[in-house]
């Protein structure tokens, strides 16, 4: 089984470079990354493109670093990276939580976050958890470069703010006192996508966000609960109250790997488990990141 | 387009076109068989190389992305004779049909670089991506675990 169609190869060393071409290929050319999904697609003639762009030589995007008040993730940062990173490990250890979870070592030493939210599956790992990061996201096209709000990011199936000519450069995130929470559900560990998955973040002073993987077109974020809960201390009869409104936030299908009902109630055992655990994470206990709540 | 690559130490510039996958060229330009066709959507893992050093699923990896890249295969890891891992998977009977084999040893490989010591917990993540049908995998936890530096489980 080989990659039936044909294309051009360029491995342009500047964004300029990139940008040019791409815009000389409307619609028909493709970034490449780390390619796990991309030469996935290009084998299944999932897509056809004329031109792939491999952006792995261009300098300044492989950063993984804090800058001024935020953390700066390269669009070459891969799953690995984010694992291994000790500036992950000090300041959002939730990025690594969720990279642990995303298929096995041999994808995660070449599959990159960014890449993750440019494929935009409904399931993609790094979704539910940058949405809950308020997550800025920064490309360059040919006009220049703007950046876009992980709540403006994701506009359907596969779909996201990304216009044809642009390639991200980075993404960005406030550093602020948090405790997180990935929760994935999936049928086994190893190359498995979320069945359904729940991200949580919580900031001071009952301030929280809630987001949801797999249970609808994109990763979503529930503005519903989070309102329910701010302001309020966490308790047994608030929780409760938030998970009764799950059914109505998420609207997830019944596949080959996952019927919608099982889905849904696992959500909502998920964002119970995941509420909690966040929110004495937050107090600088709880669960170890890491350790599973399901 | 010009391809050049070292493969198990040994550089190679070869011509391949922008759609040829890394697998494809190492078994039929280059001659490295250990690295075995098994789903081809990176699921399975019996395509394992490692690249720089990482482990890579060489079915997911156009063959042009390798241009400067080192690339390791079983061949190179044996070179001067079985490494102790393979011994130990030689003596735990750790496969038996052989085809997940090469990746899992790499895979393996790449757990022990990093990890000398790992933890049973450690040795399964790093091979959760490499399907073994034959041995339930429990004589290749066994190995790999002898092989690190704690020398049993």
């Amino acid at each position: 089984m080989v990659i039936a169609n044909e294309f051009d190869y360029q491995r342009p060393s500047t964004l300029a470079d990139v940008t040019r071409m791409l815009a000389e290929h409307p619609g028909s050319a493709r970034i490449l990354a780390g390619g796990t999904d991309l030469v996935a697609w290009l084998r299944d003639d999932a897509i056809a493109p004329d031109l792939v762009v491999d952006i792995k030589n261009i300098t300044g995007i492989h950063d993984l670093k804090v800058e001024g008040s935020a953390l700066r993730i390269g669009a070459l940062v891969t799953f690995s990276d984010l694992i291994e990173s000790e500036v992950i490990a000090a300041h959002a250890p939730l990025l690594a939580e969720m990279a642990e979870t995303v298929a096995s070592q041999g994808i995660r030493n070449r599959a990159t976050m960014v890449g993750n939210i440019c494929s935009a599956v409904p399931s993609c790992d790094a979704g539910p958890v940058l949405l809950a990061y308020d997550t800025t996201v920064h490309l360059v096209g040919p006009s220049g470069a703007r950046s876009v709000d992980i709540n403006d990011w994701f506009v359907g199936l596969r779909k996201t703010a990304r216009t044809d000519d642009e390639v991200v450069t980075h993404l960005t995130i406030a550093l602020r006192p948090h405790g997180g929470v990935y929760v994935k559900l999936m049928r086994y560990a190893g190359e498995d996508l979320a069945q359904a998955a729940v991200g949580i973040v919580a900031y001071p002073d009952d301030d929280y966000r809630v987001t949801f993987g797999a249970v609808a077109p994109t990763p979503i974020r529930s503005t519903r609960i989070e309102d329910a809960l701010h302001g309020k201390p966490l308790t047994e009869s608030a929780v409760a109250e938030v998970v009764a409104m799950v059914r109505d936030e998420i609207s997830p299908i019944t596949d080959i790997r996952a019927s919608a009902e099982y889905r849904t109630r696992m959500t909502e055992v998920m964002l119970e488990r995941g509420l909690w655990a966040a929110s004495e994470r937050l107090a600088g206990r709880g669960p170890a990141y890491g350790d599973r709540l399901i | 387009m010009e391809l050049n690559l070292n493969i198990n130490g040994e550089h190679w510039a070869l011509d391949v076109a922008p759609a040829d996958v890394l697998l494809d060229v190492l078994r039929d330009k280059i001659g490295v068989k250990s690295p075995k066709i098994g789903c081809e959507r990176g699921d399975c893992g019996s395509c394992t190389v490692l690249m720089d050093g990482r482990s890579v699923r060489s079915c997911l990896i156009l063959a042009v992305e390798a241009d400067g890249h080192d690339i390791t295969t079983v061949e190179g890891i044996s070179s001067d004779g079985l490494s102790e891992l393979q011994n130990l998977f030689l003596v735990n009977n750790s496969f038996q049909c052989g085809f997940c084999a090469p990746g899992i040893v790499l895979s393996a490989t790449e757990l022990l670089e990093h990890n000398p010591n790992p933890t049973r917990h450690d040795v399964q993540e790093a091979i959760v991506g490499n399907l073994c049908r034959c041995t339930g995998y429990e004589p290749i936890i066994k190995a790999v675990l002898a092989a690190g530096k704690g020398g049993s489980e």
